[in-house]
C-alpha cells in the first residue's frame, strides 16, 4: 500500500511536471464539450429543393410557396432539368421536383399526373428523408388544393427529449468519447514511454509488485478521467442546460468502471508494444472502433446483424446505455443491472490482462 | 557451492533464436568482493547481468544471487540487489530529491529513514546545492554518481554496476571508484563491467568474457602472470583477438 | 547533393522496414477499419423494437398489429397495459410504443410514444411506424427517384469519409513522430550537420510515407469497389491526384506538428487524438456542415477533410469528373502548399 502511494506520488509530480500532458487531459475535453455539442446535428435541415415547372399554373405557385415557407428547404427555380441537375452535381441543390406540363388541369380533373422527385442519395438520410419531407409537402399542396382536409389519426410523443434536441442525446455521447481518449491514449503512452526512455528497467530491477505497478498507471486516469467528467457535467449544465435527470452515483459508478476499464486495454497495449508509435497505432485503431461502432455516434440497431453481434463485445456500448438512460430518462440502477455487471467484468478482465502481460522478466 | 559465495553462476546461458549470447558461464563471486565483469561490446557481459538481476529468464543453467535463485525466485533476488544500468534511468523530469525518495520509498525505508539517507548522500555526492533541481539538467558525471547511489539506497547485498562510468572524466571516475570502495566496504558485493582496464585492475577480481564464454578468471595480478603481460590491457587484447563475433 | 538525397531516402526506408509491426500495423489498420466500418456504419434503422399497449383487444386492432409484425424494419416485441408505457420506454425495453385509443375502431386514432433520447432513432422510428399504421389514403403521392444511390446505401456515404479519417490522421502521426523521434534521441543534430539542406532532409522523410500511404490509398479502393460495391464511377485521374495532394497535406501537418513539440507523445497525442475530433465532427463526415452554426462553418473551413470528402463523394459516387472538384482540389493545393512552406520555415528558423 505504501509503495502504491510513493509510485502515485511519482505518476503525479511527472504529470505535472509535462509540459503538455495536463493541457491535453483538463483543456481539451473542456473545449471540446463546449464546442462539439453546437456541431452534432443530424437533422436534415437545409435541404437544396430545385423546381423544374413544366406547368405555370397557380397550383405550381401554391407548392413552390409552401416548400419556400418551411426552413427546412431553400428553393431555387431553375430552366430545364439538365440544369437542375448540374446544381446537384454542384452540391447546391439535393432534391429536384419536375412538375409535369397540365399539372393543375390534371388536378382539376381528379386524375393527376403528380410531379417527379429526385434525390441526391450520396447521402443516405439526407436522400430518403428529404425526399420524403418534399413529397409530403407536395401531397399536403395538392390536397389543399383539392379541398380535402387531412385527418390527423395518428398523434406522436417523444418522451425524454420532447423538442427533439439532437444535443441533449450527442453531449453523453462525447463525454464518453472523451473518456475513451484521455483515459486510453494517456496511459498507454505513458507507459510505453517508460519503456522507451529505460526508466522501466530501474523499476522492474526493484521488488515492486507487478499488480501495484500497473494499479499506479491507472489510478491517475482514474482521477483525471473523473475530474473530466465533472467538469463536462458542469459545462453541458451551465451551457446547454443539460443536467442528468437520474442519479449522479448512477453515473460515477459506471464511469469509475469504465474508466479502469479503458486505461487497462491501454496498458495491454502498452506491454505489447516496443515503441511509441506502435502503442498509438494500435490505441487509435480501438478508439476508433469503439467510437464508430458502439453506437455513439450511429445507432447499433442500424448495423448488419453480425457487425451487432461485435458490439456486445465492445464495453462502451454498455456505458453508452447506461448514460443516455440515466441523464437523459432518469433510469434507476436497478433497471441497469446487466449493463453494470458487464462494465466491471470487463474493468476486471482487462486489468487482468494488464497485470499479466506485464513483464519484469524477458 | 561454498557458503560465503553471493553470486553463483552454473552453465548459465541465453539464446536469441540461433544466437547464443551467454554460452554456459559458471563463476562464483564472493562476500564483500569487487568482481569485475569484462568483454568486448557484444561479449554477452550485459546479457549475463541481466539474467542475475532477474530483468531475464536464463534459456537454460543455474545462477543464484544473495541465496535465491534467478529464474524461480527472481523477485526475492530483487530485494537483495542493487542495479545501475548503462543507460542512465532515473526520471529525468524529477529532482534528485524526489528520485532518491522515490526508490528509497520503493524498497522500504521510512520517511525518517529517507531524511537521513538524503542528508548523508547530500554529504557523499557534494551537490546538495542541486538537490531539487530536475536530474535532467546535472553533468553526467553528477548523474552517474546518483545512479549509483540509488543503486545502493537500501544497501543491498550485491550491487550489479553495467559499464557505470561509460563517458565521464577520468576524476569523476576516480571519485566514482571511492564510492564503490566505500560500499564494498560496508559489506556490499560489487559486481561491475567495465570497459577500462585500469578500472581492472581496481577489482579484487576479474573474469574477461569473449563470445559469450568466460576465458579468464583470476585477480588482477595472477591473470597478468598467467598471460606473461604488464598490464590487464594487454591479457585484454590478447583474449580479446580470439574473438569471432563483433 | 542527389546522391546524398537518395542515401536519405534509403535510410528512412530502411528505418520503417526495420520496424516491420509499426509498418504492418500502418498498412493494416486502414484496410481492416474500411472492411469493419463500411460494412457496420450505417444510419438506416434495422430493428425497430415495438411494443402495444391497447386498453381492449379488437380485431381491427389485432390486424394492425400483425401487418406491423410482418414489417422488415419493425421488431414486435408484445402487448403491454397502458399504464406501463413509461416504465417500458425507461428501462429499454422497446424504442417505441404504440398506443391505441379506446375507440380506435371507430375512430382510427392511435399514438406514438418515442424514446427521444436517442433523436435519431426515435424520428425514424415515428417515420416508420406512422407510415405502416396510418391508412393508406388514395391520395396520389409523387413519383421519387433517388440517384446516385439508389439503395440508399450508408456505405456510399462513409466510405469516403472514412478515406479522409484515415489518411490524414495516420500521415500525420506518422511524420511528426519520426521527426521528433530524431530530435529526442539527438540523431536530428547529426543530419543538421550534414551538408545537405534541412528542407531535403525532411523531404527525405516524407518521401518513404508517402509511398506507404499510397499503398493504402490502393488497397482502400479496392476494398471499396469489389467489397463494398462502392461504384467509383468518376474520374480515377481526379481520384488519384486529388488523394496525393491529400496525402501530401497530412504529411505537411505531420511535419508542422513536429516543429511545435518536443516529445514523441505529445506529437502522437496531437496528430492522433487531439485531430481526431475535428476531422470526425467538423469535415462533414458525420454531422452535416450546412447545419452548424455559421461561426463553425467558417472554422470547419481550414479542416482538410471538409474539403477532401465532399470530392471523394462527388468523384466515387455521383460519377463526376475534374470539373466539379476544381474548387475542392485548388484549397487543397492551397492548403499543401501554405503548409509545407510554414512548416519549413518553422524547422529552419529551430535551427538558427
Amino acid at each position: 500500500m505504501r509503495t502504491l502511494l510513493i509510485l502515485l506520488r511519482k505518476e503525479f509530480i511527472l504529470f505535472w511536471k509535462n509540459k503538455f500532458i495536463p493541457k491535453v487531459a483538463f483543456i481539451f475535453p473542456c473545449v471540446v464539450i463546449l464546442i462539439i455539442p453546437l456541431v452534432t446535428t443530424m437533422d436534415v435541415r437545409h435541404v437544396g429543393v430545385a423546381i423544374v415547372s413544366h406547368d405555370n399554373s397557380r397550383l405550381t405557385q401554391n407548392i413552390i410557396t409552401d416548400l419556400g415557407a418551411t426552413s427546412f428547404f431553400t428553393v431555387s427555380r431553375s430552366g430545364s432539368y439538365a440544369d437542375a441537375m448540374e446544381m446537384v452535381k454542384d452540391g447546391d441543390v439535393d432534391v429536384i421536383v419536375e412538375i409535369p406540363k397540365d399539372f393543375q388541369r390534371s388536378v382539376e380533373s381528379g386524375n393527376p399526373i403528380m410531379p417527379h422527385i429526385s434525390a441526391n442519395g450520396v447521402n443516405g438520410t439526407k436522400g430518403s428523408l428529404g425526399s420524403g419531407y418534399v413529397a409530403g409537402s407536395v401531397m399536403n399542396t395538392v390536397a389543399r388544393f383539392r379541398g380535402i382536409k387531412p385527418e390527423e389519426k395518428a398523434s406522436v410523443r417523444y418522451l425524454y427529449n420532447p423538442t427533439l434536441e439532437y444535443r441533449n442525446n450527442m453531449i453523453p455521447a462525447l463525454m464518453i468519447m472523451l473518456l475513451i481518449m484521455i483515459c486510453g491514449f494517456l496511459p498507454a503512452l505513458n507507459l510505453v514511454g517508460e519503456k522507451e526512455s529505460g526508466t522501466i528497467e530501474q523499476m522492474n530491477v526493484t521488488p515492486v509488485n507487478t499488480t501495484v505497478f500497473v494499479l499506479s498507471k491507472v489510478i491517475p486516469y482514474w482521477i483525471i478521467g473523473l475530474l473530466d467528467l465533472t467538469a463536462a457535467m458542469l459545462i453541458a449544465a451551465a451551457v446547454y442546460g443539460l443536467v442528468p435527470v437520474g442519479a449522479l452515483a448512477a453515473i460515477y459508478v459506471a464511469a469509475a468502471l469504465f474508466i479502469i476499464l479503458i486505461s487497462g486495454i491501454g496498458i495491454v497495449i502498452a506491454n505489447r508494444s516496443e515503441t511509441m508509435s506502435q502503442s498509438m497505432f494500435l490505441m487509435f485503431f480501438i478508439v476508433l472502433v469503439f467510437v464508430l461502432m458502439s453506437g455513439l455516434l450511429t445507432p447499433i440497431s442500424s448495423m448488419p446483424h453480425w457487425a451487432q453481434a461485435i458490439t456486445y463485445a465492445l464495453p462502451p456500448r454498455y456505458f453508452i446505455e447506461i448514460m443516455r438512460s440515466v441523464y437523459l430518462k432518469g433510469t434507476d440502477m436497478s433497471a441497469l443491472g446487466m449493463q453494470y455487471i458487464l462494465l466491471a467484468f470487463f474493468a476486471v478482465l482487462t486489468n487482468t490482462v494488464a497485470a499479466l502481460t506485464y513483464r519484469k522478466q524477458q | 557451492m561454498e557458503r560465503n559465495d553471493v553470486i553463483t553462476a552454473d552453465n548459465l546461458t541465453k539464446r536469441f533464436g540461433d544466437f547464443t549470447a551467454v554460452d554456459a558461464i559458471s563463476f562464483s563471486v564472493r562476500r564483500g568482493e569487487i568482481f569485475g565483469f569484462l568483454g568486448a561490446n557484444g561479449a554477452g557481459k550485459s546479457t549475463a547481468m541481466r539474467m542475475l538481476c532477474g530483468l531475464s529468464v536464463p534459456t537454460s543453467g543455474h545462477a543464484s544471487v544473495a541465496g535465491c535463485d534467478v529464474a524461480r525466485e527472481s523477485e526475492k533476488v530483487k530485494r537483495h540487489i542493487g542495479y545501475m544500468s548503462q543507460r542512465f534511468s532515473l526520471y529525468n523530469d524529477m529532482t534528485v530529491r524526489q528520485n532518491i525518495a522515490l526508490f528509497a520509498g520503493i524498497y522500504g525505508l521510512s520517511s525518517s529513514q529517507i531524511k537521513e539517507r538524503c542528508r548523508e548522500l547530500a554529504e557523499t555526492l557534494a551537490f546538495e546545492k542541486e538537490f531539487d533541481m530536475p536530474v535532467a539538467v546535472l553533468p553526467l558525471g553528477q548523474q552517474q554518481k546518483l545512479s549509483f547511489a540509488v543503486a545502493t539506497i537500501h544497501s543491498p547485498e550485491v550491487v550489479f554496476l553495467d559499464e557505470p562510468t561509460g563517458g565521464v572524466d577520468p576524476l569523476t571516475r576516480r571519485q566514482f571508484w571511492e564510492m564503490i570502495y566505500k560500499a564494498a566496504d560496508e559489506g556490499t558485493t560489487v559486481f561491475v563491467t567495465t570497459h577500462y582496464m585500469d578500472e581492472a585492475e581496481y577489482c579484487h577480481r576479474v573474469s574477461i568474457m569473449v563470445d559469450g564464454k568466460i576465458e579468464a578468471l583470476g585477480t588482477p595480478g595472477e591473470l597478468k602472470a598467467m598471460f606473461n603481460a604488464a598490464g590487464m590491457d594487454e591479457v585484454f587484447r590478447f583474449l580479446a583477438r580470439r574473438a569471432t563475433r563483433q | 547533393m542527389n546522391r546524398s538525397f537518395i542515401a536519405f531516402v534509403r535510410k528512412e526506408v530502411t528505418h520503417i522496414v526495420r520496424d516491420p509491426r509499426t509498418m504492418l500495423i500502418a498498412l493494416l489498420i486502414p484496410v481492416v477499419q474500411m472492411i469493419l466500418f463500411g460494412f457496420a456504419i450505417s444510419t438506416e434503422l434495422n430493428d425497430v423494437e415495438v411494443v402495444v399497449a391497447t386498453p381492449k383487444m379488437t380485431p381491427a386492432i389485432e390486424s394492425k398489429v400483425a401487418q406491423m409484425a410482418q414489417n422488415p424494419y419493425i421488431t414486435f416485441r408484445g402487448y403491454i397495459t397502458t399504464d406501463k408505457v413509461d416504465h417500458c420506454l425507461s428501462s429499454n425495453e422497446a424504442l417505441a410504443v404504440v398506443v391505441f385509443s379506446r375507440d380506435y375502431d371507430r375512430n382510427g386514432k392511435f399514438q406514438i410514444v418515442a424514446d427521444a433520447s436517442n433523436t435519431t432513432t426515435a424520428q425514424t422510428a415515428t417515420g416508420y411506424l406512422t407510415n405502416i399504421l396510418s391508412e393508406s389514403k388514395a391520395a396520389v403521392a409523387p413519383n421519387v427517384r433517388i440517384l446516385f444511390n439508389p439503395q440508399l446505401k450508408s456505405s456510399y456515404n462513409f466510405v469516403p469519409g472514412i478515406m479522409g479519417l484515415i489518411f490524414i490522421l495516420i500521415c500525420a502521426m506518422l511524420t511528426s513522430v519520426s521527426i521528433v523521434r530524431e530530435k529526442e534521441t539527438g540523431t536530428m543534430e547529426v543530419l543538421l550537420v550534414s551538408p545537405i539542406r534541412p528542407v531535403m532532409i525532411v523531404v527525405a522523410k516524407m518521401i518513404p510515407y508517402f509511398a506507404l500511404a499510397c499503398i493504402d490509398l490502393v488497397s482502400i479502393l479496392l476494398i471499396s469497389r469489389y467489397a463494398l460495391d462502392v461504384p467509383l464511377s468518376g474520374s480515377m485521374t481526379a481520384l488519384f491526384a486529388l488523394s496525393f495532394v491529400y496525402i501530401i497535406l497530412a504529411l505537411a501537418l505531420g511535419l508542422f506538428v513536429s516543429t511545435l513539440v518536443e516529445s514523441q507523445m505529445a506529437a502522437l497525442l496531437i496528430s492522433g487524438m487531439v485531430f481526431m475530433m475535428p476531422v470526425i465532427m467538423l469535415s462533414g463526415m458525420m454531422f452535416p456542415i450546412e447545419n452548424m452554426p455559421t461561426v463553425l462553418q467558417w472554422v470547419s473551413n481550414i479542416v482538410p477533410a471538409r474539403w477532401y470528402i465532399p470530392a471523394m463523394r462527388k468523384i466515387m459516387i455521383e460519377g463526376l469528373g475534374f470539373g466539379y472538384v476544381a474548387k475542392e482540389g485548388l484549397v487543397l493545393t492551397f492548403m499543401a502548399v501554405a503548409l509545407v512552406a510554414i512548416s519549413v520555415k518553422r524547422f529552419n528558423n529551430r535551427l538558427q
